[in-house]
């Protein structure tokens, strides 16, 4: 380290630096919150239903073993795109009938298996948690994940 | 010890040893469901078991930090406590909060968002928690000296605790709550948390090597100041693929990517001033915990951290378990390392005892570091195979996760070396030691 750095010059410059990162950081974060509210999210289509949709992802822990828009636990598959995945974006009510359909089958109890625990969810919570893929299959996420299939 | 209210110190490192258990336990369980999935699927799903065992880790890092915090604040501004009372009663309050969370993860009470899992009325207990302790380390700094690590070691937990308000906000908006959910979670390990860590690291290196404080503490200045001018804005790293605008590729790419120099500073500042060293410390263990800690946080935190921070790079890594290799070693070498490294230095003067079980925990440190670079190696193979069948052949997720049992087998392996090591660590502190006995007799 430099000898001409005293603690005082030190010490300035990490309050002063930490103040300023932290302003631009404060700024950057309310941009993106408006390029959330009206770029990359539909505000229009974030019904009830979606956000009840979420609540029961949360009230699940799904995340503690999926992972959604790459965040979570990495036990199981990645779920941002699971809709489109159930065709749901083509037709919702298939899609919302696959989700069902799946999870009710739930646990498969097959030896060696990675197990989904079967939740007992209410018809509502099930249009709910459909209403809430569908919702989150819709962010734009600049392009991910990578689809090598395509 | 010169200040009788450092024995605060005490009930925090033993809960906080009592919680690192069953953090490990609780990974040793989620290392086996990877291994034999239908183990235990229905009475504890892998879901409420990972919550365990991250939750339990945060909480009993805290609980060190805290005990860390009444133990060197004395030390440092040269007095008393504030209030010895007030700290109890946090303690007891904080403990029960934390078995509470626990004991109800088990019946499947919990919320939802990762590491946040806690119910509502538990982060509102962690709130109480955080003001009485703020306030009487505030207190404390008030009326004694301000030295900077005091100031820095101070900063740190009002941080931490001003960030965590950030978990009360939970909006519909999926893309809005990863938004604000990081300014807990990044901002504590990648910010606030740093500044606790290099104050820690700092009074342990005046104490050891009688080296001479103004120049650590200029030193201290330069680090903290590397890890938030990079680390605030390197939060960017984690909005490239949740709904937040591109220019975060950028910005998140060149920022996150000098997080590495802290832990590169904190490196060369240990080694220089362990040299420059006139003093020969009996605790041999705590400076090896000391030395340990910066050499595994710059490996796990900084270089592992850098190997998926670049965007382009990201974009294949993101949510595989080249993250879960990052996690495991970052976590371990800054927080964990810290904590065993006062917890070693201070366990003695707490307990009124010359160093004891020296060899003992210094095994146990090369234990349990083995074990959890061996993990580390491991988990980031299974990343690469997984990022390259999964995000680049385009395999099927489960497909890929079959291909990938042998690793899970070694991790398990790694985990029981680290679960045997903790173990060690443990006995090592809590037991009288045989040069002890002999002195004693």
């Amino acid at each position: 380290m430099s000898e001409g750095l005293t603690k005082t010059a030190a010490r300035n410059i990490f309050f002063g630096g930490t103040i300023f990162f932290f302003v631009i950081f404060v700024a950057l974060t309310a941009q993106s919150h408006w390029y959330i509210v009206n770029k990359s999210t539909d505000a229009a289509t974030l019904t009830d239903a979606v956000a009840r949709g979420k609540k029961v992802w949360e009230k699940n822990a799904c995340i503690d073993c999926h992972t959604i828009l790459g965040e979570g636990a990495y036990f199981a598959p990645e779920l941002g795109r699971v809709w489109i995945k159930f065709g749901g974006d083509e037709d919702p009510e298939a899609g919302r009938e696959a989700l069902q359909a799946w999870m009710d089958a739930m646990p498969t109890g097959i030896e060696g298996r990675r197990q989904m625990p079967q939740f007992n969810l209410t018809d509502q919570e099930y249009d709910d948690l459909a209403a809430f893929f569908a919702w989150v299959s819709t962010i734009d996420t600049q392009n991910w994940p990578p689809k090598p299939e395509e | 010890m010169k200040y009788q209210t450092q024995k605060l110190a005490y009930p925090y490192f033993i809960a906080a040893m009592g919680l690192f258990v069953a953090q490990v336990l609780g990974g040793l369980i989620s290392g086996t469901i990877y291994v034999f999935p239908n183990f235990l699927s229905v009475v504890l799903p892998f879901n409420i078991i990972r919550m365990i065992h991250t939750n339990a880790l945060i909480v009993w890092l805290l609980m060190g930090f805290f005990g860390a915090a009444y133990y060197l604040l004395p030390e440092e501004t040269e007095t008393e406590i504030y209030s010895p009372k007030l700290a109890w009663i946090q303690f007891w309050l904080f403990l029960f909060g934390a078995a509470a969370a626990v004991v109800g993860y088990l019946f499947h009470i919990h919320e939802g968002r990762e590491f946040l899992e806690q119910p509502t009325w538990i982060k509102a207990a962690i709130v109480v928690v955080a003001l009485m302790f703020l306030f009487n380390i505030t207190m404390t700094m008030l009326r004694g000296k301000r030295t900077v690590i005091a100031t820095i070691l101070t900063m740190g937990l009002w941080g931490l605790a001003l960030f965590f308000l950030f978990a009360f906000y939970d909006p519909a908006n999926l893309s809005l709550d990863k938004l604000y959910w990081w300014y807990v979670v990044h901002l504590w390990v990648e910010g606030v948390w740093e500044l606790i860590l290099a104050a820690i690291l700092g009074f342990l290196l005046i104490k050891m090597t009688g080296v001479d404080r103004e120049v650590i503490e200029k030193w201290l200045y330069v680090i903290v100041g590397l890890a938030l001018f990079s680390g605030i804005l390197g939060t960017g790293h984690h909005y490239y693929w949740i709904g937040t605008p591109g220019y975060w590729q950028w910005l998140g790419s060149i920022f996150s990517a000098m997080e590495v120099f802290p832990f590169l500073a904190m490196v060369i500042f240990a080694f220089y001033i362990i040299r420059k060293s006139s003093r020969n410390h009996p605790n041999k263990a705590a400076l090896l915990w000391v030395m340990g800690c910066t050499v595994l946080s710059f490996f796990g935190a900084g270089v592992w951290g850098f190997m998926h921070t670049l965007a382009p790079i990201n974009y294949y890594t993101h949510g595989t378990q080249i993250t879960a290799a990052h996690g495991h070693l970052a976590f371990f070498g800054a927080y964990v390392m810290i904590n065993l490294a006062i917890i070693t230095y201070a366990m003695p003067h707490l307990r009124g005892m010359q160093p004891y079980n020296q060899n003992l925990n210094m095994w146990s440190f090369w234990i349990m570091s083995s074990g959890m670079v061996f993990m580390t190696f491991i988990l980031t193979i299974a990343g690469v195979l997984q990022v390259h069948l999964e995000r680049v052949m385009g395999m099927n997720y489960m497909e890929v996760q079959d291909q990938l049992a042998l690793f899970y087998w070694m991790r398990l392996g790694a985990g029981l070396v680290v679960v045997l090591a903790v173990l060690l660590f443990v006995y090592s502190i809590f037991s009288k030691g045989k040069e002890e006995q002999a002195t004693i007799n």
